[in-house]
């Protein structure tokens, strides 16, 4: 039955209005809103993308920066260690996605939304854009802060502009794990606990702020396959802020884009299948 | 009408080794409250969310407003609304805001929401908190912001799943005026509870599940007669007359219960002209009555009788003098 007024008058008598079918964007776009006007009211939410990583640019530039070398970039360590806090907050996007959907899931919201007549996927959907827009922020941020202690963009803008396509790809894969996690977790407080034990070590256990070179040789493999090694030695390279990897560097950080996008394919392939069986079954129960 | 606006068909619900929902069918006719009654985990809210597409059933299915969950799970979606446990309205945004939200993702034109919002926020007295955060709300304050949400696209038919646990009983009483504006409206009404009393303040039919099954259904008066006979309770007001007054009840009676404590006789009776004979004779004798009144039997008794346990909320915290005494 479809109706061309606004309202129209059942059986029953009742004023309905027209209920008017609409497509996966605007329903992801209307999550979308409200997850942002989350953020209007609690500017905190954003410490993670803002604080945070400031204050780790400026921890790890002035306590660190005097005693770690490094080679290729201009402007010394200071230079070098961004693309490293960049690649750890947008691999944080996961953590953001994981705990929006552990809020939602655990107070019913996402219930209600499953209640209305919109796609079932609008919900990832929104929450997903929603947390790529959140990290984003914190690129920015992270972007003027390096202005501020010496960071540039030393190479063309295609380059530069590819290096950030390339943090938002890596956003995107994460964004699956933190739907996953999200699923699978109980609460706020059980997202945090496991994400802080392994998001930490997994984005210290690379180059983001330090050179592997001078790692014992096992750790020095484990943290060049890592795959955010890749990403951050991409970036680096494409913003002119490192030299290429040595040579006996491991396979990956040779073709650090390739790697890198290779990778993101190969976790969101793995991932987002686990992501939406584990919501699925999560929801419904 | 002739079709039921919503139709429960052989409802199933195992997880994993555990069955939630055994074998559920019943119809509610349109513009009328069915009452969905029974205990904690007795599967209510599990038959709710299988009525509402949330939950797939393992077998059997439901219609809402003539939709298949199975088969048309957007059409059943458009046709109704719910209003789950806990009050599910977003705690960051105003009430205005949460209105706008769910209407936006209903599809609903702005210009609509707007007047709507507006109108349910002036109707459930919440005119005044419209822009301040909902986190600021009380209790009753949410109940009232989760139900006016549930009804921005006026959907023809309401699912409540025990839309008054956790309130204080002025807020209960309110919401269930609200209730009944809206079936005086011509909206049906599917509400589980725990709470005899509610079922029997609103619902038309009542539906008395346990352990997953229908173990009776029919409107609150039939399932009263089902339960047995009225009882008459005496008080006596010196306890020294108990003996004296039981042996005069005992030539009036078959059967006969003595609470010492209470000072309390109680008796079956058939109806009112017991009690006026039963007054008859005490009027005549030398033992002062503090009390003497025909006691029906309260759905906690048809429940006690039915399932053999007491339909108690397994929180504590519950106000109690809601319950049918």
């Amino acid at each position: 039955m479809t109706t061309h007024t606004e309202t129209h008058l059942t059986e029953s008598g009742l004023a309905r209005p027209e209920i008017r079918p609409t497509g996966l964007v605007r329903q992801s776009l209307a999550i979308v809103r409200r997850n942002l006007i989350h953020i209007k009211r609690m500017p905190e939410m954003l410490m993670d993308v803002t604080v945070q990583p400031v204050m780790f640019v400026l921890l790890f530039a002035y306590v660190f920066g005097g005693s770690i070398a490094v080679n290729g970039s201009p402007a010394g360590y200071r230079e070098w260690l961004m693309a490293g806090i960049m690649g750890q907050t947008i691999a944080f996007a996961s953590f953001v996605v994981a705990v929006g959907l552990t809020a939602d899931l655990e107070k019913g919201i996402v219930d209600r939304m499953r209640s209305l007549p919109i796609r079932p996927s609008a919900v990832l959907v929104g929450r997903s854009i929603s947390s790529l827009l959140h990290s984003s922020i914190g690129i920015v941020v992270m972007s003027l802060t390096g202005l501020v202690v010496g960071w540039r963009i030393r190479n063309g803008v295609l380059d530069a502009l590819l290096a950030y396509g390339l943090l938002l790809l890596w956003g995107f894969a994460m964004i699956w794990v933190g739907i996953l996690v999200g699923s699978a977790m109980r609460s706020v407080e059980a997202v945090n606990g496991l994400m802080f034990t392994t998001m930490f070590p997994i984005t210290f256990l690379a180059n983001t702020f330090a050179p592997t070179e001078h790692m014992v040789p096992w750790l020095r493999t484990i943290a060049e396959w890592n795959p955010i090694s890749s990403l951050v030695q991409a970036v680096r390279q494409l913003w002119g802020n490192a030299e290429p990897a040595p040579a006996h560097a491991a396979l990956p950080l040779h073709h650090p884009v390739l790697t890198t996008v290779i990778w993101t394919l190969a976790i969101t392939a793995v991932m987002a299948p686990l992501a939406v069986r584990t919501f699925n079954r999560r929801t419904q129960q | 009408m002739s079709s039921p606006a919503i139709e429960a068909d052989r409802l199933v619900k195992h997880f994993g080794e555990t069955v939630a929902v055994s074998d559920v069918s019943f119809a509610v006719a349109e513009g009328t409250v069915l009452g969905l009654l029974g205990p904690n985990g007795a599967g209510k809210t599990t038959t709710v969310r299988m009525m509402t597409t949330l939950t797939r059933p393992t077998s059997g299915t439901a219609r809402v407003a003539g939709h298949d969950v199975l088969r048309q799970p957007d059409l059943v979606r458009r046709s109704m609304g719910l209003t789950g446990q806990a009050a599910t309205v977003d705690e960051l945004l105003t009430g205005r805001e949460n209105l706008r939200f769910i209407g936006s993702l209903y599809g609903l034109s702005s210009s609509y929401v707007r007047r709507a919002g507006a109108d349910l926020l002036e109707r459930f007295s919440l005119a005044d908190a419209a822009d301040r955060v909902v986190k600021t709300y009380s209790g009753g304050m949410r109940r009232r912001l989760d139900l006016a949400v549930s009804l921005i696209a006026t959907p023809p038919v309401l699912f409540l799943d025990e839309p008054t646990t956790g309130l204080d009983p002025r807020s209960r009483v309110e919401l269930w005026q609200v209730l009944r504006g809206l079936v005086r409206d011509g909206t049906t009404l599917l509400l589980t509870t725990q709470y005899l009393e509610e079922a029997d303040q609103l619902a038309d039919r009542i539906v008395v599940i346990d352990r997953g099954q229908v173990i009776a259904e029919g409107t609150a008066l039939e399932l009263k007669d089902r339960s047995g006979t009225a009882s008459l309770v005496l008080t006596v007001s010196r306890a020294a007359d108990l003996p004296l007054a039981r042996s005069l009840l005992a030539q009036h009676v078959s059967e006969l219960h003595v609470d010492e404590a209470a000072r309390q006789l109680t008796a079956p009776a058939e109806g009112l002209h017991d009690m006026t004979r039963v007054a008859a004779v005490f009027e005549g004798s030398e033992i002062e009555l503090d009390d003497l009144g025909l006691k029906r039997p309260s759905l906690d008794d048809v429940f006690l009788s039915l399932t053999g346990h007491r339909a108690e909320p397994l929180s504590d915290d519950e106000p109690t003098e809601a319950r049918a005494s």
